[in-house]
């Protein structure tokens, strides 16, 4: 999801690092240009983002629903390694109605999944999110995007996903890796971490060593994390963490 | 009158050439090439073995040099960088097969061979003659800041060809006038016979002085290369197979930042080397940042098919 504003300043970093992974990906805005950006008959502005996701993905069912299993809706300041959400994906059944992401625990009771770190609807939940504001179960009610998203999905009887690694350690964030991982003292939950579903973990056990998404990357942070996942490594090393081995 | 003011010239003139000819000795760093049995490496660069020289070698071949090659790091800490040095102890240093931290004076809260020593190069010869009396079998070491994050898996691949009985001083090769040196900041390579011969220098006071030259006075790792350079050996910058330099002064994000302005449509290959070892000027939090990012964050599925293998260290959590 972007806009015309961003596209020099974010999008075309995301356009030369993760977005060449995707097998498709679609820059959507209010204005059609030769990014490629399509065009939604929506404003810009954050009072806006539902309109824009409702579009978006009424777009997506309408012109590119046979295209995918699943459909990875994302920000222009989200980083996200899609072999790593390929792995998740790859257990689970498409024609499933099913809703991954960073699951938050506040205002809908199954939880919905935060808007910044990105999320997952398998193609029978996006059938049902179309369905859904067709007959009028899903509405407009608020402009706040994510929760929105999750009442709708909780109407359409759409499951959330557990998308934490096998020890418990979380995949997608809405934050970037320094809010999670540097050690702290146990200490009651930061603010940053006062909607997580789960209860999170600070400092080494945050994260799975498969992380799926970072949210608030800019720019030069996008091709820093580009570095760090596909190209810095330490050669020969043995990776503590196997889940396919038992 | 002419004859006073002539011989009053003669004396200025004498005087000034003598004045002159005393500083400029006083600065002057003789090369003397002092023969020595085995090669002296005169080229500039050393790079780490291509894949298919590794792949000549027999499985054995290749279990013997991983076996035997051991880096001991030498940390140079002092308390009032206590955050860089508790961090670095929590993060690369426990991937050294020996990791000893020299201080500049004792700290309450870490423990450090304590080498009462506020002058820098004092104390990196007190720090390197430790090392080489306690290096056991070990026979690479590599001298760092706790502000610059090593990866010394990417060391060793470096240098596993390399003969460590034969004088090697690496690291990213620098110069100044026309000394070539290897810059501290990024880290710096010696084999054990490099510390041999260093050791055996500091004994020549005239040559290597132990509290530097008074006159000129050279940083730390300037005098190294000084004293080394009467030694015959000499600064070589640590490339990968391509020529591209491992060691590096700056932070990823920085060098990140360069690369966008250089090479917007190639930014992150024409960045940083894949098997870099080393980047410098990093915060604590970015030091705990880069452990998971070079020993954690990867794409499920992408294999490499090394040719060695490096195990985790026991009792660590964050990698």
């Amino acid at each position: 999801m972007t806009g015309p504003r961003n596209l020099e300043s974010r999008t075309k970093h995301v356009k030369q690092t993760w977005g060449k992974h995707c097998h498709h990906i679609l820059y959507m805005s209010s204005v059609k240009t030769d990014f490629p950006t399509v065009e939604l008959n929506v404003s810009e502005g954050r009072e806006n983002l539902y309109w824009k996701t409702i579009r978006a993905l009424q777009y997506i069912h309408q012109h590119h629903q046979d295209q995918a299993n699943w459909f990875l809706k994302a920000d222009d300041d989200t980083f996200v390694v899609i072999e790593n959400l390929q792995y998740i994906l790859s257990k689970l059944d498409p024609e499933k109605p099913l809703y991954l992401g960073r699951r938050f625990k506040p205002f809908i009771s199954q939880g919905y999944m935060s808007g910044g770190a990105g999320y997952v609807l398998s193609k029978e939940a996006l059938r049902r999110f179309v369905e859904g504001f067709q007959t009028g179960q899903c509405t407009h009610f608020s402009t706040i995007e994510d929760m929105a998203l999750g009442k709708c999905m909780e109407t359409m009887k759409v499951e959330p996903v557990d998308t934490r690694d096998v020890k418990g350690r979380q995949t997608f964030h809405a934050f970037p890796l320094d809010h999670y991982v540097i050690r702290q003292l146990p200490r009651p939950r930061p603010w940053h971490m006062i909607y997580d579903y789960y209860e999170p973990n600070e400092g080494p056990n945050c994260c799975s060593d498969f992380i799926v998404s970072f949210h608030y990357i800019y720019a030069v942070q996008q091709y820093v994390l580009e570095y760090f996942t596909y190209h810095l490594r330490p050669y020969g090393y043995s990776y503590r963490f196997r889940p396919d081995e038992i | 009158m002419l004859s006073e003011g002539g011989s009053f010239m003669k004396g200025m003139v004498v005087g000034g050439v003598f004045c002159l000819v005393l500083s400029l000795l006083g600065s002057f760093s003789p090369v003397t090439e002092s023969k020595t049995d085995g090669n002296d490496h005169h080229h500039h660069h050393v790079k780490a073995a291509s894949k298919d020289e590794l792949q000549q070698l027999s499985d054995s071949r290749l279990q013997k040099l991983t076996d035997q090659l051991q880096v001991y790091c030498v940390v140079m800490v002092q308390p009032k960088s206590l955050v860089y040095w508790a961090t670095a102890l929590d993060t690369w240093t426990k991937h050294c097969d020996k990791a000893e931290f020299y201080t500049s004076e004792a700290s309450k809260a870490l423990e450090a061979i304590d080498l009462n020593e506020k002058d820098d190069w004092a104390r990196l010869r007190k720090a390197l003659k430790h090392a080489y009396e306690n290096a056991g079998d070990i026979r690479w070491f590599f001298v760092a800041q706790p502000n610059t994050f090593a990866i010394i898996e990417n060391l060793k691949y470096l240098v596993l060809t390399k003969d460590p009985e034969q004088p090697f001083y690496l690291g990213k090769a620098v110069k100044s006038g026309e000394l070539e040196y290897v810059e501290l900041n990024s880290g710096i390579v010696l084999s054990y016979e490099a510390l041999k011969r260093l050791v055996n220098v500091f004994q020549e006071e005239e040559k290597c002085p132990e509290r530097g030259r008074q006159l000129w006075k050279l940083s730390d790792d300037k005098q190294l290369a000084v004293c080394l350079k009467f030694t015959g050996v000499f600064a070589e910058n640590g490339e990968d197979v391509h020529g591209k330099g491992l060691f590096n002064s700056k932070t990823v994000d920085s060098l990140i930042s360069e690369s966008m302005k250089q090479n917007p449509s190639n930014v992150v290959e024409g960045c940083c080397a894949d098997l870099a070892i080393t980047f410098s000027g990093l915060s604590a939090n970015q030091m705990q940042v880069m452990m998971f990012g070079v020993y954690r964050l990867r794409p499920y599925g992408h294999d490499f098919h090394d040719l060695l293998t490096f195990f985790p260290p026991e009792g660590s959590d964050n990698d």
